[in-house]
C-alpha cells in the first residue's frame, strides 16, 4: 500500500502540440524547470529519476542516458521505463516506490515524448514496435482501428444504431474541446459542435477525426518526497491515495472478453479504490482524469471506473454528467483529446 | 479427406513468386502437410500442369504415393497494351490424385516441342511473343490436334466415345476447328471459359476439367489437353456423378487500377507509413512456421481451450500442457471490426476485425473479398490463405490467413 506515504511537491508541464521548434532535450528541460520552480528546489536536490518514453526511443535513443544528457543530471540513478500509454504512470510509480522505500528522499518522474518527427499523422507504425512475430500475424492495425472495434462492439451489444452511437460519442470530444479551449497549454484550443464531429472524415469506422485525440509533442514532470517530508517544501502538497497498474495476459484477444470494456482499467480501478478506501466512486469522486485517447475509450472507461453503471455511460454522456458543470467533471484540462496525447502524460 | 496424409504437393506456376524458395513448400505448410513428402514446382510452360498431373498419376500407379495434390496457379501478366494482357486471367485450381475416384486417369499422350511462340528470359518482367498467325497455324492448332489424336489412337477410342473434349482457347475462331477436324461434334467441345475467365495459363486445364465433370454423367469419358511448348492430352473417365455444381468461382469485381496496383505494375502512393514496414526476420518465420503459415495455435490438454497464437501457458487454466491445434479449417464469426483509413494498406481502407472461431479461440485478422459497409458483427467467415504483404527491403513475400465473409445458408 502506497496510500498517504508519498506526496508530490512540484510539477511541470510543457505546452503540448506539434512542437516543430522543440526536440527531446527542449521538452524535457521545459517540464523539468517548471517542476523545480514549483517545488522550490534545485536540480542538485534530485537524487534519482525515472524517465518514461515510449515511441520516442527512435528519436532520442534507449535507456536513461538521454535524460541525463539533456538535463546534465550528475551521475544519479536514472531508469527509463516504458509501458505504452501507461508509461508516464510507470515513471511516477518508480519514483514513488523509491522515496517510499527510503532508497532516496527526492525523486523525479518525467515523461517526454517527441512524436512529430515520423513524417506522417498518427502514432508511429505499430509494425515496428509490436514484436517481430506479431508483425507477421497482426493485421496492419492502428490505434484508431483497434479502438474502433470497441465502438463497433459497444453499438452492437447495446443496440445503438451507428447513427445514434456516433452521436453519443460525438458529445465527448465536444466537451473536451470546450475544456481545452480554456487551457493555455493545450494542443487543440477550439470549440467544436456535434455536427463538426459527425461530418468530419472517418479515420477508422465508426470513429471520425474528432473521435481521435491528436498526436502531440510534450513533456511533464513530477517531484515526489515521503509524505512526512512534504510540508518542508510546501503547504499544499498532493498526497497519493492509491496507485495501481494492471497488465493484461492477453486473454481479451485469446478467448474471453465482451469487447465493450477494458479489463486492465477495471482491475486497476478496483484495486485503487480498495487502496484509497473508496466504496462508491460515483458519490465520492469529485473530478475525473482518464485515458481518453478515443471518444469510445472515454465512454467505456466511465463504466470501468464504476462511475457509470455497465452499459449506461452513454446515458450519463447524454445527460451532461461529465461536463465542467456536471456532477463529476471529466478531463477538465481538455484531455488527451485536446490537451494532447504523447503516451507518457504522467499526471 | 485428411489432407495431412497427402504425400506430394506439386505447384504449376508460370509467374511464380519465388525463383528460389520452392513455392510448393509454401502450399504444403499452409495445408499443414507432414514434412516427409515430395514437393516440386512445375514451371516454365503453360502445360506444366498436365505434366504434373501425369507425374502424379504415374507415382500413384507405381505405388510411390497414395495421394498427390496438384495445385495450379497462374498470374500471367502481359505488358500493358499487349494482347496477352487482354486475354489473360488470374486463376488457381487444385485436384487431389489418389485411389478414391471421382474420375480416373486412363491414359495420356504428350507432345513436346521447343516452339518459342512466347518466351521470357530470367531478367524480364513480361513475355514476348512471335506473330500470331504463325503461332496459330504452326503451333496451337497442330500440337493440340496431334496430342489428342495420338491419345485416341493409343487408347483405340473413337472421338464419338468422348463426352467432352477440353483445351484452351488462344484464338476463338480456330478453337472449335481443332476438335471438329478430329471428328468431335460441336456440342462435345467444352466451353473454354475464355469469356468469363480469359486464359489462365496453368490453372486452365484443371478449370476446364472441373467444368466438364460438372456437365457429364458417371461413366463418361473426357479429354483435357493443355497447350504450351507442345501439348499434353489426358483421358479421364467420370467414376461418380460430380458432387459440385459450382466448382469454379469468380472473384468479386475490382477496378483494373487496383489490380495493377496489387501486381505492382502501377506505382501507387504508399505514404511514409507504408515505408515503415519492419524488415522480415526469416528465422522467426521458420520457428513459427506452423503458427503463421498453417494457422496452428494451441489447445490446452487440461481444460480444452483452443487459443491462437499458440501459448506456452494456457490462458484459461494456466496449465503448461498444450497441444497444436489448427484453426485454418474452422468457420468463424465476426466479433468486431473496423475499416481503417489510417493504416497502411495496398487496398485502403484496411478492413480487419476480431474473429471468434467455432469451438473456441479468437484472434484479429484482415478481412478480405468484401465491400465497404457490408460487414456486420456476427457475420460468418472462413479463413483463406493470402499474401499478407511484400517486404521491399528483404524481398520477402509474406503470407498469412485472412477472413472471408461467407453467405449463410
Amino acid at each position: 500500500m502506497i496510500r498517504d506515504r508519498v506526496a508530490i511537491i512540484g510539477m511541470g508541464c510543457t505546452k503540448f502540440g506539434e512542437r516543430w521548434d522543440a526536440g527531446f532535450e527542449d521538452l524535457a528541460l521545459e517540464a523539468f524547470n517548471e517542476a523545480l520552480d514549483d517545488a522550490g528546489i534545485e536540480a542538485k536536490d534530485i537524487q534519482a529519476a525515472w524517465l518514461a518514453t515510449c515511441f520516442d526511443e527512435v528519436m532520442s535513443g534507449k535507456s536513461g542516458l538521454p535524460l541525463a544528457n539533456a538535463l546534465k543530471l550528475p551521475f544519479i540513478p536514472i531508469t527509463r521505463v516504458e509501458n505504452f500509454c501507461a508509461s508516464g504512470s510507470e515513471a511516477l510509480r518508480g519514483a514513488v516506490y523509491a522515496v517510499a522505500s527510503g532508497a532516496c528522499d527526492v525523486a523525479l518522474a518525467i515523461g517526454v515524448e517527441k512524436l512529430k518527427d515520423t513524417g506522417y499523422g498518427g502514432l508511429p507504425e505499430f509494425g515496428t514496435v509490436m514484436g517481430t512475430r506479431n508483425r507477421l500475424i497482426f493485421p496492419n492495425l492502428t490505434a484508431p482501428g483497434a479502438f474502433a472495434m470497441l465502438a463497433t462492439r459497444y453499438f452492437s451489444k447495446y443496440g445503438l444504431s451507428s447513427e445514434k452511437g456516433r452521436e453519443i460519442l460525438a458529445r465527448i470530444p465536444v466537451k473536451s474541446h470546450r475544456n481545452g479551449a480554456m487551457n493555455p497549454k493545450a494542443h487543440l484550443r477550439r470549440e467544436i459542435t456535434v455536427e463538426d464531429v459527425l461530418n468530419a472524415p472517418i479515420i477508422a469506422w465508426p470513429l471520425g477525426l474528432y473521435d481521435c485525440c491528436g498526436v502531440s509533442d510534450g513533456a511533464a514532470a513530477a517531484i515526489v518526497v515521503r509524505a512526512e517530508d512534504a510540508k518542508k517544501y510546501r503547504e499544499d502538497p498532493i498526497y497519493i491515495k492509491a496507485m495501481q497498474i494492471s497488465a493484461s495476459p492477453g486473454e481479451e484477444l485469446l478467448y474471453r472478453w465482451d469487447g465493450v470494456h477494458i479489463e486492465t482499467t477495471l482491475r486497476a480501478a478496483e484495486r485503487a479504490y480498495k487502496e484509497a478506501g473508496i466504496e462508491n466512486p460515483r458519490k465520492e469522486i469529485d473530478l475525473l482524469e482518464l485515458h481518453d485517447c478515443f471518444s469510445i475509450t472515454e465512454l467505456v472507461t466511465y463504466e470501468d471506473l464504476k462511475i457509470s453503471p455497465r452499459g449506461e455511460a452513454w446515458k450519463d454522456v447524454e445527460n451532461g454528467f461529465f461536463e465542467l458543470d456536471g456532477e463529476i467533471p471529466c478531463r477538465t484540462d481538455g484531455g488527451l483529446k485536446c490537451f494532447g496525447h504523447q503516451l507518457v502524460h504522467p499526471v | 479427406m485428411r489432407l495431412r496424409r497427402c504425400r506430394c504437393c506439386l505447384l504449376c506456376k508460370h509467374n511464380e513468386p519465388y525463383k528460389e524458395r520452392q513455392n510448393a513448400e509454401i502450399i504444403a505448410i499452409a495445408l499443414d502437410l507432414e514434412a516427409d513428402i515430395t514437393t516440386a514446382d512445375f514451371t516454365g510452360s503453360t502445360k506444366a500442369v498436365t505434366t504434373a498431373l501425369i507425374s502424379a498419376a504415374n507415382s500413384i500407379a507405381v505405388g510411390e504415393a497414395k495421394r498427390v495434390l496438384v495445385c495450379a496457379a497462374d498470374c500471367r501478366i502481359g505488358r500493358p497494351g499487349s494482347y496477352l494482357e487482354m486475354v489473360s486471367g488470374d486463376a488457381a485450381a487444385a485436384v487431389v490424385v489418389g485411389k478414391e475416384k471421382l474420375a480416373s486417369i486412363d491414359g495420356y499422350h504428350c507432345v513436346s516441342y521447343d516452339f518459342a511462340d512466347i518466351w521470357r528470359i530470367d531478367k524480364d518482367d513480361f513475355a514476348r511473343s512471335w506473330e500470331d498467325r504463325w503461332i496459330r497455324d504452326e503451333g496451337y492448332t497442330k500440337f493440340i490436334a496431334e496430342a489428342i489424336s495420338k491419345l485416341l489412337e493409343k487408347k483405340k477410342i473413337d472421338a464419338s466415345e468422348i463426352a467432352k473434349v477440353a483445351y484452351p482457347c488462344l484464338y476463338p475462331r480456330e478453337h472449335p476447328k481443332i476438335a471438329l477436324s478430329l471428328g468431335f461434334s460441336q456440342e462435345r467441345i467444352q466451353d473454354p471459359l475464355i469469356v468469363t475467365l480469359g486464359n489462365t495459363g496453368n490453372a486452365h486445364p484443371l478449370l476446364m476439367l472441373a467444368a466438364a465433370l460438372e456437365r457429364v454423367k458417371k461413366g463418361s469419358k473426357i479429354i483435357v489437353a493443355s497447350y504450351g511448348n507442345g501439348s499434353d492430352a489426358v483421358l479421364f473417365t467420370a467414376r461418380e456423378n460430380f458432387p459440385f455444381s459450382k466448382s469454379i468461382g469468380v472473384s468479386k469485381k475490382m477496378s483494373y487500377r487496383k489490380y495493377l496496383a496489387f501486381r505492382e505494375l502501377l506505382p501507387v502512393e504508399k505514404g511514409m507509413r507504408g515505408e515503415d514496414i519492419a524488415p522480415t526476420p526469416v528465422s522467426v518465420l521458420w520457428r513459427n512456421r506452423r503458427e503463421i503459415l498453417a494457422l496452428v495455435g494451441s489447445k490446452c490438454r487440461k481444460c480444452g481451450t483452443p487459443q491462437y497464437p499458440s501459448q506456452r501457458v494456457c490462458v484459461a487454466c494456466r496449465s503448461q500442457d498444450l497441444e497444436p491445434y489448427r484453426f485454418a479449417d474452422r468457420r468463424g464469426r465476426i466479433f468486431s471490426l473496423t475499416e481503417d483509413y489510417l493504416a497502411f494498406s495496398i487496398n485502403p481502407p484496411a478492413i480487419y476485425g476480431i474473429i471468434d472461431f467455432e469451438g473456441g479461440g479468437r484472434y484479429w485478422f484482415d478481412i478480405t473479398d468484401c465491400e465497404l459497409g457490408e460487414l456486420k458483427v456476427g457475420m460468418p467467415v472462413r479463413m483463406s490463405f493470402r499474401r499478407k504483404d511484400f517486404d521491399p527491403r528483404r524481398r520477402v513475400y509474406n503470407y498469412f490467413w485472412k477472413a472471408v465473409p461467407e453467405v449463410e445458408g
